[in-house]
């Protein structure tokens, strides 16, 4: 029983990472009806930004993250919306997600090249300590990533929902002629969406890179499986995507435990598959008109 | 057609087959496996370029061929039998993809197949007793067919070569059919193709399993050309680059896979000197084609004349 719960317990930490990076996503596609499959890359990109500010420019980890989150607004959100997404959105959503693809292979080899192809470890945040209630070990890292996931899930839910700027977003996302009627401004509000995508994303990296460490291919595994997350949990929903972080995260562990370690990483598509079937707007989602 | 066009394609086809005379081993075995590709590209341009149904797992169906291949060459199947063999079990998966996208479209799509390919991936890893595991099936061999053995490189690009041409043309046909119409009205605008009677459900279906087929024959002759059969050849990311290599070339265009596979599987190869910064670049250029030349490499004539 203890091992079923010590289960539960760090499947739940490694899901919350899932959640974090499903977070942008579903930000993303509430606000401008983008996706992004280059996600992974928009955290690994930040991590190693950050890794260049501490180790070679010498900066402190606060300040350093300071500095990515202003670079990744520029570069993931501005430079990204600007160059990668506006001269595509007329073409549809085909040649979007296959620019994104291609994003994704370009930045990986430029970080593998021009940096390099070996793994870093990452300043932790939270100390490693254990913490132990009952027979349970629970690191206090697990703990405030964790807290941390549930925390930015809420706000950018009470933004999105409570804010006449959030609900000017999700008008813009769900109509943006209608939107634009009401005296919207449009671009305004994509462009919102794009810089807080960014600013999430760099801080999905400083709480993800110390457990999955720095390498130039980290946001493969990671993107998926927050894709995965997001439409499990409901993709227009921000609790979704915590919720279906987590229970990939459980159920993977479950999984790898008790059948088989070698069919772990199927858990995300069988439940994906599941949910695409059976409840196409997610288990959180509202169903809306949009097709799926 | 016009002549021209006739004339340039059998220049083509001339030029293949005599191609071995001025390659060695080396350039025979990336010859024969760009041959591989055009194959599984082709399929991949039906379903992606023609029918417009986006598809991440055409490398699975690849895996599913040439393990099929691979198992039955080595338990001594003749080759005559393995091909159908390997076409009609991926025909048959292909079908079963189909239906997620009969409700999918789009990323959500993209999505499903492209963990279809990681499943596929997981079995062949982890099904040692029938895939052989993490180190594959070693050892396939060259095939035999009608008391001629294919077993030099450019004996067996030659088969290679004729087995394209007869896809080449069945795909030819296929287009020019009314099932050609069907696929591109699915792919244009699915509602009015059903309101004038078009059975979308079924072309559909049609679109994935024959596009499967097809990478199934070319998982056919990869198994014998590569004579190993591991896992890491039909992993998730090989699926996207074939999905580049259509759109690349061009999807929707006849001739698209063949200009592809020439950017996806031969220049990494002649640059391998600069494999990682090649690949850096390719990420950044096709986000520069989709923003410039969304119709692919074969559409950059009609782009320069419109100038």
């Amino acid at each position: 029983m203890t091992h079923f719960l010590q289960l539960i317990v760090s499947g739940t930490a490694t899901g919350s990472c899932y959640a974090l990076a499903a977070l942008g996503f579903t930000l993303l596609w509430q606000a401008s009806g983008t996706i992004n499959f280059a996600l992974g890359e928009m955290i690994m990109l930040p991590a190693f930004i950050m890794l260049f500010c501490v180790n070679v420019a010498g900066l402190s980890l606060p300040v350093a993250f300071l500095v990515t989150v202003v670079a990744s607004m520029i570069v993931l959100g501005g430079g990204f919306k600007l160059l990668v997404v506006d001269p595509l959105s007329r073409h549809g959503v085909i040649p979007l997600v296959i620019a994104t693809l291609g994003l994704s292979i370009g930045l990986k080899n430029l970080v593998r090249v021009g940096y390099s192809a070996q793994v870093f470890t990452f300043p932790a945040l939270f100390s490693d300590d254990l913490l132990s209630v009952g027979a349970l070990r629970v690191s206090i890292a697990d703990v405030g990533t964790l807290a941390v996931a549930i925390l930015i899930a809420l706000a950018v839910q009470a933004f999105l929902g409570r804010t006449l700027t959030g609900r000017a977003m999700q008008a813009v996302a769900q109509n943006r002629d209608a939107a634009r009627v009401l005296g919207i401004n449009a671009g305004r509000m994509v462009l919102y969406a794009f810089l807080i995508n960014a600013a999430l994303a760099a801080t999905t990296a400083l709480l993800v890179t110390p457990v999955y460490l720095a390498k130039f291919d980290m946001g493969d595994t990671l993107g998926l499986k927050a894709f995965y997350a997001a439409i499990i949990g409901g993709f227009n929903n921000s609790r979704g995507a915590l919720l279906g972080g987590v229970l990939v995260g459980v159920l993977e562990n479950l999984v790898g435990a008790y059948i088989s370690p070698g069919y772990k990483e199927g858990v995300a598509l069988v439940l994906f598959l599941a949910v695409i079937v059976f409840r196409p707007q997610g288990l959180l989602g509202r169903a809306d008109e949009r097709k799926v | 057609m016009k002549p021209w066009q006739a004339g340039l394609i059998v220049l083509a086809a001339v030029a293949l087959w005599l191609a071995p005379l001025g390659l060695r081993n080396a350039g025979l075995y990336l010859a024969a496996l760009w041959v591989v590709n055009v194959i599984a590209g082709m399929g991949l341009n039906l379903t992606v370029g023609y029918a417009g149904q986006i598809s991440l797992g055409q490398a699975a169906f690849l895996g599913i061929g040439a393990y099929t291949a691979g198992i039955m060459a080595k338990a001594g199947v003749p080759y005559a039998l393995i091909v159908p063999a390997s076409a009609s079990l991926c025909f048959a998966v292909g079908l079963g993809l189909g239906f997620p996208a009969l409700r999918l479209q789009h990323h959500y799509l993209a999505f499903a197949t492209l963990g279809f390919n990681m499943l596929c991936y997981l079995v062949f890893r982890n099904e040692e007793w029938l895939t052989g595991g993490t180190f594959g099936l070693n050892g396939v061999p060259r095939p035999e067919l009608l008391g001629m053995r294919f077993g030099r490189g450019a004996e067996f690009f030659h088969l290679s070569l004729v087995i394209l041409f007869v896809m080449a043309a069945l795909m030819a046909l296929l287009l020019r059919s009314p099932w050609g119409r069907a696929f591109a009205a699915l792919r244009d605008n699915p509602i009015r193709a059903e309101s004038v009677g078009i059975n979308t459900t079924f072309y559909t279906l049609m679109a994935f399993a024959i596009g499967a087929a097809y990478a199934g024959v070319a998982g056919a002759l990869f198994a014998p050309l590569v004579g190993l059969v591991e896992p890491a050849s039909f992993t998730a990311s090989i699926s996207l680059s074939m999905l580049l290599m259509v759109v690349v070339g061009g999807s929707g265009r006849f001739f698209g896979p063949a200009i592809g596979a020439v950017v996806v599987v031969l220049l990494p190869e002649w640059l391998r000197f600069a494999a990682d910064w090649y690949l850096a670049i390719f990420g950044f250029a096709i986000v520069v084609m989709m923003v410039w030349l969304p119709g692919g490499l074969l559409s950059l004539p009609a782009r320069l004349a419109r100038r």
